[in-house]
């Protein structure tokens, strides 16, 4: 089967594309961002701040502990949001523009 | 089919062979010598090993009772399950060579693996033996440091999610190559990224192959060489004869068996504790052993704590990674350099969507997280039962704290049940060191094979036919190649190999991939820039480094020792002899004391003070791919970012893996 031919540029300029890919781009950059920022406050916290990560929350348990656990929920809690809104979304859209394209 | 039959029957006489040698020798026993690539990359081994030598009891802290341990794997319970994790595997790669006849067969399963298969496989790729038994002991000997260290490498899973696994199933074919050579051109592309993929995958494979060579004579007693030879014939034949698809099954087979063993010795460790968390944590702040290990820690920094608040700093950081900016180098190469490790990127044009890509990428962060989370358990947990001192009399590194913890808590219910969960977790360790190096031998070939022969050789004209041959001839060399280093590199230090594989990806490969895909811009003068800019920093600031032998600094180093040694003998009353540990230093440390000459480069001492070069190498790869697009602005590369740019965002257009 010959590969479909498409108009690139044309789909690019489809306002349906083109809410998709700010959508995209704001979420994708937005949440990464915020992740690698809270990933380094770790090391950045532990030389800096030892004090802060000496509190101790429950028990023996310090705010070291909890934050450097808390690192694998942030990451799992983002990873479900994210698969949870391009479920929702940015596959919609997807679903929606290409509809569209081999419709015309 | 007959040649493959007769490979398949040299592989299993082989292996059959080196099994019997390996049972001719003496039982193996574990003496306390390091395991350089087992050690996490880029964890300061060598301090861990220096402060061996350095900490003598001194009159403040009397001496802990050092239990003497040996680690003794029974032989033929461990090595008959071997027999039957290779017995397994080799099965599924019969089964996968009949499926596989198409080079998209070879490199990416024909599309085929589904996006929880594809998790779990990244998982196995991804969790090496250094992950495995390294970080465990880690957190059995500097306890929060430890457990802060395997933070990162599952944070670098977020910017694979976020940034490159859907882009690249959209707009991928095979390899590196695919993706970068889109709008530019292809030829200079295509071979400057299987380079590059080549170097990363031989920086990770030499300490992997060296890793299981050293891991298995210590664990089984099988020669060094041995070792090699066998692992490194089975990864080829999984690789030539399976490609992609018995690759996959194996890396699966592997992440299960590797989250089983964890899982089990978890819950074994948790019930001591009355599967009490707070309970746990007390029992290490209130541990005689752990407090006086963490005492003599800190009497080496001049700090004097005891009792309750010396156990309570192994829960606080500080006691193995002291220089912060290694440590923030080392996150961004992590972070940045697994999103373009090319055997993580290959797995994604495994799976027929990008919908199953993503879902592959959180099935993955749930398993390699729920992992790292059940290490700290371990890693506790063995600080608790087997005390520091014994840990580190097996191994001064800690790598073996996982298996000790294994066999002592399976022997505290009956021995026999010691003996076989031993056995059963050095058969996870060689299951983990086949799935990584398999994948390895997978990218570095697909790189050689599809970009260098089919694409810049012979201009894409080869026929499915002739691809799969090629794709297999490479893997056999690369195999061999593998081997060769391997062999080679016994006695060369390789633990900082792993850093350099990451931040070469992150320095070189990551940001030319991130750019083709976001930036209009960027084209072929950006590529070569930021490839080779990123390449070489990388490698030459890691030879400039702290990780380089320098007789001088060594020599200076012994010269401090003899001169403890020395008085400490003279403050001993007369008569008394040092203990025989400090007389051997002292020994050693007077024949190094005598070293001199200059590092592999020339240098008296290093000219990086960091052993992580990503903080300054991958602003450099960013900067030198951006300025040669602006500086060889090419039009048509820019005309094609459209393309480009729907295809990773849409999958219009998408490069069918299945091509019958």
């Amino acid at each position: 089967m010959a590969e479909r031919q498409y108009d690139w540029a044309a789909i690019a300029k489809n306002p349906k594309f083109i809410e998709l890919t700010h959508k995209k781009t704001a979420f994708l950059f937005g949440w990464w961002i915020f992740s690698t920022a809270y990933y380094f406050l770790l090391p950045i916290g532990a030389a800096y701040a030892p004090g802060l990560f000496k509190i101790k929350i429950i028990g023996v348990i310090n705010f070291g502990y909890i934050f450097a656990l808390s690192q694998f929920f942030v990451s799992w809690g983002l990873a479900l949001y994210y698969a949870h809104v391009a479920n929702k979304d940015f596959d919609r859209l997807t679903r929606e523009l290409v509809e569209e394209l081999h419709l015309s | 089919m007959t040649f493959k039959k007769l490979i398949i029957s040299i592989t299993l006489s082989v292996s059959i062979a080196a099994a019997a040698f390996a049972a001719e020798p003496t039982k193996a026993t574990v003496t306390p010598a390091s395991t350089p690539a087992v050690a996490a990359p880029a964890a300061p081994s060598a301090p861990a090993m220096s402060v061996q030598g350095a900490i003598a009891p001194t009159a403040a802290v009397a001496p802990a009772p050092v239990k003497q341990r040996q680690l003794k794997a029974n032989k033929v319970v461990t090595l008959s399950m071997f027999a039957v994790i290779i017995g397994i595997t080799l099965s599924v790669v019969i089964w996968a060579a009949k499926q596989t006849k198409t080079a998209a067969d070879f490199y990416a399963a024909g599309g085929g693996i589904t996006g929880t298969q594809n998790g779990w496989a990244i998982a196995g790729d991804y969790m090496s033996a250094a992950s495995f038994l390294g970080i465990s002991g880690l957190i059995s000997l500097y306890g929060y440091d430890g457990f802060m260290y395997s933070v990162g490498w599952l944070v670098a899973y977020i910017t694979v999610l976020l940034i490159v696994a859907e882009p690249c199933r959209n707009a991928g074919k095979y390899t590196l190559g695919d993706i970068l050579s889109f709008r530019t051109n292809p030829k200079p592309v295509r071979a400057l990224a299987a380079l590059s993929t080549v170097a990363v995958s031989t920086f990770y494979l030499t300490a992997q192959m060296v890793g299981a060579g050293k891991l298995m004579a210590l664990l089984v007693g099988v020669p060094y060489k041995t070792a090699i030879i066998g692992v490194g014939i089975l990864m080829v034949g999984y690789v030539v004869f399976g490609g992609m698809t018995a690759t996959t099954w194996v890396q699966i087979i592997k992440a299960g068996l590797l989250m089983s063993g964890a899982t089990l010795l978890s819950v074994l460790v948790m019930a001591k504790a009355g599967f009490n968390p707070i309970h746990f944590f007390d029992m290490i702040v209130n541990s005689p052993d752990i407090q006086d290990h963490v005492s003599k820690l800190m009497l080496k920094d001049g700090i004097n704590i005891s009792g309750t608040s010396a156990g309570q700093r192994f829960l606080e950081p500080g006691l193995f990674l002291k220089n912060p900016l290694d440590q923030i180098s080392l996150g961004m190469a992590l972070v940045l350099g697994t999103a373009g490790m090319p055997h993580i990127l290959m797995r994604f044009f495994t799976v027929p969507t990008a919908q199953a890509a993503r879902k592959s990428v959180i099935v993955a962060m749930f398993i390699i997280g729920t992992f790292y989370v059940l290490t700290t358990l371990l890693g506790f947990g063995a600080a608790i039962s087997l005390t520091p001192q014994g840990i580190i009399s097996v191994d001064p590194g800690g790598n073996m704290a996982t298996l000790m913890l294994a066999e002592q808590l399976g022997a505290d219910i009956a021995p026999i049940i010691g003996d076989l969960f031993l056995a059963f977790l050095c058969s996870v360790a060689f299951a983990t060191i086949l799935a990584v190096v398999s994948g390895l031998v997978l990218a570095a070939s697909a790189a050689i094979a599809h970009d260098i022969y089919v694409n810049v050789i012979k201009d894409g004209h080869a026929d499915q036919h002739e691809q799969v041959m090629a794709a297999r001839i490479t893997s056999v060399v690369v195999g061999a190649v593998g081997i060769i280093i391997g062999l080679l590199a016994e006695k060369a230090n390789v633990a900082h190999l792993v850093a350099l594989a990451f931040a070469v990806a992150a320095s070189g490969n990551l940001p030319v991939v991130v750019l083709s895909l976001f930036w209009r811009k960027f084209n072929t003068a950006g590529v070569v820039s930021g490839l080779v800019v990123g390449t070489i920093a990388s490698i030459g600031l890691v030879m400039v480094s702290p990780n380089m032998t320098y007789p001088k600094v060594v020599a200076a180093g012994a010269k401090k020792v003899v001169v403890a040694m020395e008085k400490k003998q003279a403050e001993l009353p007369a008569g008394e002899m040092l203990s025989e540990k400090d007389t051997k230093a002292l020994a050693k440390a007077r024949i190094d004391e005598l070293k001199d000459g200059t590092s592999m480069m020339g240098l008296d001492k290093p000219l990086f003070k960091l052993k992580n070069p990503g903080i300054v190498s991958i602003p450099l790869g960013f900067i030198a791919a951006i300025l040669g697009c602006l500086l060889f602005p090419n039009k048509r590369s820019e005309d094609m970012f459209d393309e480009v740019y729907v295809r990773q965002n849409t999958g219009l257009g998408m490069a069918k893996a299945v091509e019958h």
